[in-house]
């Protein structure tokens, strides 16, 4: 049954009293907006630097070898291309993050760990001869046993320990225990504009590199560290960039590294720019995880212990894995006041590609986790899903499992009664509706946190500095390394300062980010640009203004143009009494958190088991509001990149390579397959950033996938524990027959280093490009007598 | 070989061969780069072009198959510096994040314009079913087309 729903005018409440960076009630229209309209914008592959090569990467086909060396064919002539090796790379030989594990290029007797690991690099003056020089290269290796299977394999990348109270002791006061197991596999960012970079030799024997990226100073760091370069000689410069949501986080790094390589080699810039086959085969995902759950309450709902299991399969290098997995850990309890909680996490080695960075980082497969218990819970309790989050949601002075007292900014139980309130949700939940017998209706709810910035001591560590400048031609301009990946930076950050400083939107100019202009202003990731950087340049734009005032007399817009040459540098400084021990991992691990909660409408065909998300509510409590059409954006699309988590986002593995590494396989959602989401915005700000902004990226993404699979289970009684809710998955639990595979674990070709739940055989092809849809082995009964549809 | 076509209201002569994709004419040859290529097998949309009107996906699309016809890319839609009716409502609406699927969004926008289609979210969605976006969950670029089409028909 389809339901028309008339969405009301966004919502922003409380209405409260403006303060610098709140944009109402009119918005500055985007700044590059009428670029990317027009098509003038330049991402990288529109860039022209006249006589450079085109580069290519070999690379691994197999998950676990050693490298032996290369058989360079003689029937090609090897003069009309450049070919770069790891004896070619001047300084250390690695991709700079947080373990040195990962080589730029796999050394000759050099360890191969995954499929799609970079072995060998080649330039060529056009797109044909670097085919044919590509197609006469031979890496010669020797197998290795390979690892799949993160439960099975005996490398740690990180864990941690976090909790409080005594949880066994209370655990065994528990009228009930309830236990569950969960699983979600990889996701991949799918930015339209595949990753890019231009490498271009500099005359003081450096290198520059262009293009599409998050964070200019990382590269800047692994290009200083592999070339051997010193701080001038590496130069770093943002194209447009097309989309990012972490994917663009770390491995740019080694994209850029492989550019500026052949560059140098070569003599003239080089251009490394990715298909969508090398980019979804090669390049990060979302970590696959297993969450177990145990959960202690008491007949009348209360909430007593929680003990939390969480790996992550990390595969072949650490890239930020550490990082992930300790921010999944932090918010693997979900948004509940509970005494007595451990959670241990672990992070495995596997011999499939890296993961990484993706929008929520860690925390959408935890708190997947933690909502799928807590309907469950609210199941076996005969309490409603809303009543119970109503009882156990964190309200101002709860404390969490790191022992941090909420203090301020707490909206948890506002975003949980708006999206119900809007959506109907009470009215709806459980009631009998019509059912034809072919589809089901149902609704479902989740609620989640998720901390604002840098986890921990982060931000005191990056020690970020933006800066403000008047220049000569007596111009406003702002200097930070944050990258606008189409969130809206351009646009806030002049928005903010003009703001604080009491001039025109158009009078504050905004500098490329060019590692040779801006300071480090730390990553573009975590929700950080706004709260953080937004609010380093609020407080740069107050030291500005009183100098300026201070020597002019009079009221900043009227003066600034007077006032010569002047530059602010803003460093970060703790936020008032916010503190974190890494040793003991207790205390305030984020300085404030956002709250959301989102309402899913759902159909189910019960003969195909397909679903369709008919309507999605997503109310978002950010502090803050600086920009509601660019928040609304944002709840938006992360709302609908959780729903293809939740529904068709699945990458299928054999021997550790990526089956449906197209766009033809890997499917995201259309216009069609999207519902209409309702954006609701929540103010509650936090007094610890000058604008009380808490960062809204990553928020929505934690929670439309649990309310998806929620309504699944009001549509058809079946609950689904693996992401995503594929139709096999989801007539396999209707009928009550075993699942197919775990989402995210390579199947093997001997198959012993793969674990099976006693599942059918792996329906994956090895010709991915041969198989458009998913294979069905299940069939739901069809008899509309059959109790399953109306069981709960 | 020589194709001859118009290119947004000018006239093309274009000395490549054939086969050559049309998407890589419009961004290497005639220097075109607002259209771009998203994945090279039609998946995605951002190469959409209109050829004689109609939506198509120009990585899919030999030069040899427009000879004599009229193509529209994303440059070809403002006028004298001005953002056209549907530009000017993406950039209201927040209809444009990343920017990367906008040009073939906007193509596919001006097709549904064009058309005279029932004007209900519905339709809208059938017409840019064919262009993925990433970053907006579609629902402004929705709002965007609804609003061009609301201004250009009152």
């Amino acid at each position: 049954m389809t339901q028309t729903v008339v969405p009301p005018a966004p919502l922003i409440a409380p209405p409260g009293v403006p303060t610098p960076g709140r944009a109402r009630p009119a918005a500055p229209l985007r700044r590059e907006g009428p670029d990317k309209l027009t098509g003038t914008a330049k991402y990288a592959d529109d860039l022209v630097f006249p006589g450079a090569w085109y580069g290519a990467t070999v690379r691994s086909t197999e998950p676990h070898a050693r490298l032996l060396g290369f058989d360079l064919d003689d029937a090609f002539d090897w003069k009309r291309v450049v070919v770069v090796t790891a004896d070619d790379i001047p300084g250390e030989n690695v991709v700079s993050l947080i373990d040195d594990d990962q080589p730029a290029l796999v050394p000759i007797g050099g360890e191969i760990r995954h499929q799609a690991e970079p072995l060998l690099l080649l330039a060529a003056p056009d797109r044909a001869t670097l085919r044919e020089a590509k197609r006469h290269v031979r890496p010669r290796t020797e197998a290795l046993p390979a690892v799949f299977d993160p439960l099975q394999s005996t490398q740690e990348f990180a864990h941690f320990t976090v909790g409080r109270g005594d949880v066994d002791a209370a655990m065994a006061t528990a009228d009930l225990v309830i236990e569950g197991e969960y699983r979600v596999g990889h996701q991949e960012q799918l930015y339209i504009e595949n990753q890019s970079m231009i490498g271009v030799p500099r005359e003081d024997g450096g290198v520059s590199v262009h293009g599409s990226l998050q964070c200019p100073y990382y590269i800047h760091k692994a290009l200083k560290r592999a070339l051997d370069l010193g701080d001038r000689q590496a130069v770093v410069v943002q194209s447009e960039t097309g989309g990012g949501f972490g994917g663009k986080e770390e491995y740019p790094s080694m994209i850029a590294l492989h550019a500026a390589l052949l560059a140098r080699k070569c003599g003239k810039p080089v251009r490394m720019i990715y298909d969508r086959h090398e980019d979804i085969s090669a390049t990060t995902k979302r970590h696959p995880a297993i969450m177990r759950h145990r959960t202690g309450v008491s007949r009348d709902g209360r909430l007593i212990a929680q003990e939390i299991e969480v790996v992550m399969d990390g595969g072949a290098y650490c890239t930020l894995t550490p990082v992930v997995l300790s921010r999944g850990v932090l918010h693997a309890a979900g948004p509940y006041q509970c005494d007595h909680v451990r959670i241990r996490g672990r992070a495995m080695a596997t011999n499939t590609p890296p993961n990484g960075a993706f929008r929520g980082f860690g925390a959408p497969q935890t708190e997947f986790a933690a909502e799928m218990q807590v309907n469950r819970i609210a199941e076996a309790l005969g309490i409603s899903p809303l009543d119970l989050r109503r009882r156990w949601v964190y309200r101002e002075g709860g404390t969490t499992p790191t022992g941090q007292v909420l203090r301020e900014s707490v909206g948890g139980i506002d975003v949980l009664e708006a999206a119900a309130d809007a959506s109907g949700f009470e009215e709806t939940w459980s009631r009998p509706r019509p059912n034809d017998g072919r589809v089901a209706s149902g609704i479902g709810l989740a609620l989640a946190w998720h901390g604002a910035g840098f986890t921990g001591s982060g931000e005191v560590q990056l020690a970020s500095v933006a800066s403000l400048e008047l220049t000569d031609a007596g111009r406003i301009r702002i200097l930070t390394a944050s990258t606008e990946m189409g969130q809206g930076t351009k646009t806030i950050f002049p928005q903010l300062v003009a703001d604080a400083l009491g001039v025109e939107y158009d009078e504050v100019e905004i500098a490329p980010q060019d590692t040779s202009f801006v300071p480090d202003s730390g990553p573009t990731v975590a929700s950080r640009t706004a709260m953080v950087v937004g609010g380093l340049l609020i407080k740069a734009a107050g030291k500005l203004r009183l100098q300026v005032e201070g020597r002019t007399g009079r009221p900043f817009a009227e003066s600034y143009r007077e006032v010569g040459p002047m530059r602010v540098d803003e460093q970060f400084e703790p936020y008032p009494g916010v503190a974190f021990d890494d040793e003991t991992y207790t205390g305030d691990a984020y300085p404030a958190y956002g709250w959301a909660c989102a309402v899913a409408r759902v159909d189910v065909d019960l003969d195909t088991g397909e679903v369709a998300v008919r309507d999605c509510v997503s109310a978002d409590e950010i502090g803050r509001v600086i920009h509601p059409i660019l928040a609304e954006g944002q709840v938006e699309g992360g709302t609908l990149q959780a729903i293809g988590y939740a529904t068709i986002e699945e990458i299928k593995l054999r021997d550790g390579r990526y089956l449906n590494d197209r766009l033809a396989t890997y499917l995201i959602p259309t216009a069609l397959d999207a519902p209409p989401i309702r954006s609701i915005l929540v103010e509650k700000p936090f007094s610890g950033s000058p604008h009380g902004a808490k960062g809204v990226g990553e928020l929505p993404m934690d929670v439309a996938a649990p309310a998806v699979v929620a309504a699944i289970h009001d549509a058809t009684g079946a609950w689904i524990h693996d992401l995503p809710a594929t139709p096999e998955r989801i007539l396999a639990a209707v009928a009550g027959v075993a699942p197919p595979p775990q989402p995210g674990v390579s199947a093997g070709s001997d198959g012993g280093s793969v674990a099976n739940r006693a599942a059918p055989p792996e329906g994956s092809d090895p010709k991915p490009e041969a198989r458009r849809t998913d294979a069905q082995p299940f069939r739901a009964p069809t008899d509309p007598d059959d109790d399953w549809k109306h069981r709960r | 070989m020589t194709t001859r076509l118009t290119v947004n209201g000018e006239p093309v002569e274009l000395e490549v061969p054939g086969m050559r994709r049309l998407l890589d004419a419009l961004r290497e040859d005639l220097g075109l780069t607002g259209t771009k290529e998203g994945c090279g097998e039609g998946e995605c949309g951002a190469c959409s072009v209109l050829v004689d009107g109609a939506v198509v996906d120009s990585c899919l699309v030999p030069v040899c198959q427009v000879d004599g016809a009229s193509v529209i890319t994303v440059e070809g839609l403002a006028r004298e510096e001005r953002l056209n009716a549907l530009q000017a409502a993406f950039l209201e609406t927040g209809g444009a994040q990343c920017g990367i699927c906008t040009p073939g969004m906007l193509i596919a926008g001006e097709a549904f314009l064009a058309s005279g289609a029932e004007l209900t979210d519905e339709r809208i969605r059938e017409a840019i079913a064919g262009n993925l976006c990433r970053c907006t969950g579609y629902t402004k670029i929705i709002d965007a087309i609804s609003l061009a089409a609301q201004r250009l028909r009152t």
